[in-house]
């Protein structure tokens, strides 16, 4: 007898059927629409994780005005699979509405909020994006950003700062108590007195030029302070000046330097505002009018000495032209060359700032000089020792020398 | 002036104003201020050939564009200076009064008190003018040259002291140091071999080192220390020539960029 609870045949191949049918259809089920043509509305939302173990910390040493978030993405934010494209950053604002404030590639797993204010209370979410839908992280705790008096994270650009500040200071002091402090010779420094002189035996003019850049800019100052010492030997051999400026302020400070120079020299009625000539600002019309007075002027000695650009070559060469010995001077890499090739002397560099010191033979500038010496000196040795660390700790995987490394690295970061 | 100088002028000025005519009757096509065009175009031709002609030598021509570029471009700066500076910056943050006289809306929160500081320095500033009270500019100036130099002391330890120091560590055998007799059994010359890194971080470390001796100014460069200096300015002078070619191009692109506004623009022989 049968039981009644069997399956007839027939039956059990109709349910093998139809459950094939349904392994078969699933992979395409819900995407083919009824007209046949394929939508975005028509394709199934693809589930992803949310990310998680969201957290909000207030930035340490800023005005307040920037909070940090750190999450794990999303567990489907794999390499390859692609399902999640992005995240995105939700900001509450004092209990109000919560608003989109960045949105973030794939694989991101943190962000700074850098538009936050004082006083005001924050939450955020994160969510996972992916072609069709956001999946929400959890809330943050409130966190009102805070502002910190000192920034710790530049502790060591201050204790630099305080080596070098430091040294310049101790040799300033030396040099006050009457120890001579040595400095090699600089070639074209040595060639400013020489040039003044020809100047002065020629009978013709010199011309200095300070550069084009205001007097914001380091090298204008070193360029004026050479002036100093320049315009002091002019008044003493009675010969002319000319100096053509393109800044207002470039113009005012060279009249008070050479107009000092003179006082100093007992000759004040000799001075003549017009020694120092305002141009124009505009680079190329200064470069014109410059060149106009080279050849016209003929003098017998140019000086170019601060912040150059474009015009340097035009200028030094115009002086080449017209048979001027010349020294130039600038920190400008790309103007060096220029000056190198077209004038008889160049300071290069760091060597411009340290003709002022040499020149004058003053015990602040002379201990400024030795000062920064002493943090050359250091570099030097700390590049050795950065130098060495980073070899054997490459090659030979030391370990004690890789974290070196890394300690000189925090040390002179810029941050 | 001589006879023959007012007959050169004269020609010139003819020639100035054929190539006006015929350079506006080209353009009579193509706009509808086909004259001002013209002569905008011709204009800055002869400007260009009269600063090119110094090349020769110093003439009129160029007297006269050097003076026309003077006068224009001072007057240019200090209308801009005025305009953008003191009306459009300062005024708003002054006066509201100031700031509708001159027409320019302030906006809210721009009133600040601490904008009356420059203003006092800008005035003792122009006390040089004052006979009697000219060393009273020298406060101000003293207060811009101090600041300056407070904060770029900041600014050029970091870019030119600390950054450099930090950008030099690192490793004279590469990154993939395996031992000598692998470095020449498997010896790559290509750019991104071992070889090329070992040979860059070299010269890195050397170029940086026998460059800070070359500026280090407390000791005579005699003996191993003037070797070494001398090593930092062949370094550097080698820079220089790199930079020097490097430069050179990039100004011959200008006068190329002359030459065809030149051949193109205003004489229309290329395309």
């Amino acid at each position: 007898m049968r039981s009644r609870s069997s399956i007839s045949p027939g039956w059990t191949l109709l349910l093998v059927t139809t459950l094939l049918v349904c392994i078969v259809a699933a992979p395409t089920f819900g995407q083919m629409p009824d007209d046949g043509v394929i939508t975005f509305e028509d394709t199934v939302q693809v589930m992803v994780a949310a990310p998680t173990s969201l957290i909000a910390t207030d930035h340490k040493y800023d005005d307040g005005e920037k909070i940090d978030l750190q999450w794990v993405p999303s567990i489907d934010d794999l390499p390859g699979i692609g399902t999640v494209v992005g995240y995105r950053i939700y900001r509450q604002d004092d209990g109000g509405v919560a608003e989109v404030i960045a949105n973030l590639p794939a694989k991101a797993n943190h962000y700074r909020d850098e538009n936050t204010e004082l006083g005001h209370t924050y939450i955020y979410s994160v969510a996972a994006l992916t072609d069709g839908a956001e999946f929400m992280s959890n809330l943050t705790e409130s966190i009102s950003p805070e502002r910190e008096w000192i920034d710790f994270s530049k502790r060591y650009l201050f204790l630099i700062a305080l080596l070098v500040g430091g040294a310049v200071i101790y040799f300033i002091e030396i040099a006050r108590r009457g120890k001579k402090l040595f400095v090699r010779k600089i070639a074209g420094l040595e060639a400013v007195d020489d040039a003044v002189g020809r100047a002065t035996e020629m009978g013709r003019p010199i011309l200095f030029i300070p550069g084009i850049q205001d007097m914001d800019d380091v090298q204008t100052l070193a360029g004026l302070t050479i002036l100093g010492r320049i315009s002091k030997t002019i008044a003493d051999y009675d010969t002319e000046i000319f100096m053509p400026v393109s800044r207002s302020l470039v113009m005012t400070a060279g009249r008070e330097i050479i107009k000092s120079s003179y006082q100093t020299a007992g000759r004040p009625e000799k001075y003549s505002d017009n020694m120092v000539t305002y141009i124009t600002d505009e680079q190329f019309g200064y470069v014109a009018a410059v060149d106009g007075i080279m050849v016209r002027e003929k003098p017998a000695t140019v000086f170019l000495l601060g912040a150059f650009f474009a015009e340097s070559l035009i200028l030094a060469e115009t002086g080449n032209y017209i048979g001027a010995i010349q020294i130039a001077g600038t920190a400008r890499p790309a103007q060096l060359p220029f000056f190198i090739a077209a004038c008889d002397f160049t300071l290069i560099g760091e060597e411009l700032f340290a003709a002022s010191a040499y020149l004058s033979e003053d015990p602040k500038a002379l201990g400024s000089l030795k000062g920064q010496d002493v943090g050359k000196a250091v570099a030097m040795v700390i590049i050795v020792v950065g130098v060495l660390a980073a070899t054997m700790g490459q090659a030979w995987d030391i370990s004690s020398m890789n974290s070196l490394v890394d300690i000189l690295k925090t040390i002179f970061s810029t941050s | 002036m001589k006879k023959t100088t007012y007959l050169l002028m004269a020609v010139i000025s003819a020639l100035f104003v054929l190539s006006w005519i015929l350079k506006a009757g080209s353009l009579s096509g193509e706009t509808d201020n086909y004259v001002i065009q013209g002569f905008l175009i011709t204009f800055s031709a002869f400007l260009t050939l009269s600063v090119l002609s110094f090349l020769y030598a110093d003439n009129p021509l160029y007297k006269f564009a050097e003076h026309l570029f003077v006068g224009v471009s001072a007057a240019f700066w200090m209308c801009m200076g005025f305009w953008t500076t003191i009306v459009q910056n300062l005024i708003p943050r002054l006066s509201d009064g100031l700031s509708s006289f001159f027409e320019v809306p302030p906006q809210p929160g721009d009133y600040n008190f601490f904008f009356f500081i420059p203003v006092i320095l800008g005035i003792l500033l122009l006390m040089r003018l004052s006979p009697k009270g000219g060393w009273i500019s020298r406060w101000p100036l003293a207060f811009i040259i101090g600041t300056t130099a407070g904060l770029n002391f900041v600014r050029y330890l970091r870019s030119d002291f600390i950054k450099q120091i930090s950008n030099t560590f690192v490793p004279l055998l590469g990154t993939e140091w395996q031992g000598i007799g692998h470095f020449f059994s498997n010896l790559d010359l290509s750019a991104s071999g071992q070889l090329v890194t070992m040979a860059a971080n070299w010269v890195i470390f050397l170029g940086v080192f026998c460059g800070l001796i070359y500026f280090y100014f407390s000791k005579e460069h005699k003996g191993a220390f003037g070797a070494a200096s001398k090593v930092g300015i062949w370094v550097l002078m080698l820079t220089f020539g790199a930079s020097f070619g490097y430069t050179v191009m990039g100004r011959i692109s200008l006068l190329v960029g002359r030459i065809t506004f030149l051949f193109r623009d205003w004489l229309e022989i290329i395309s």
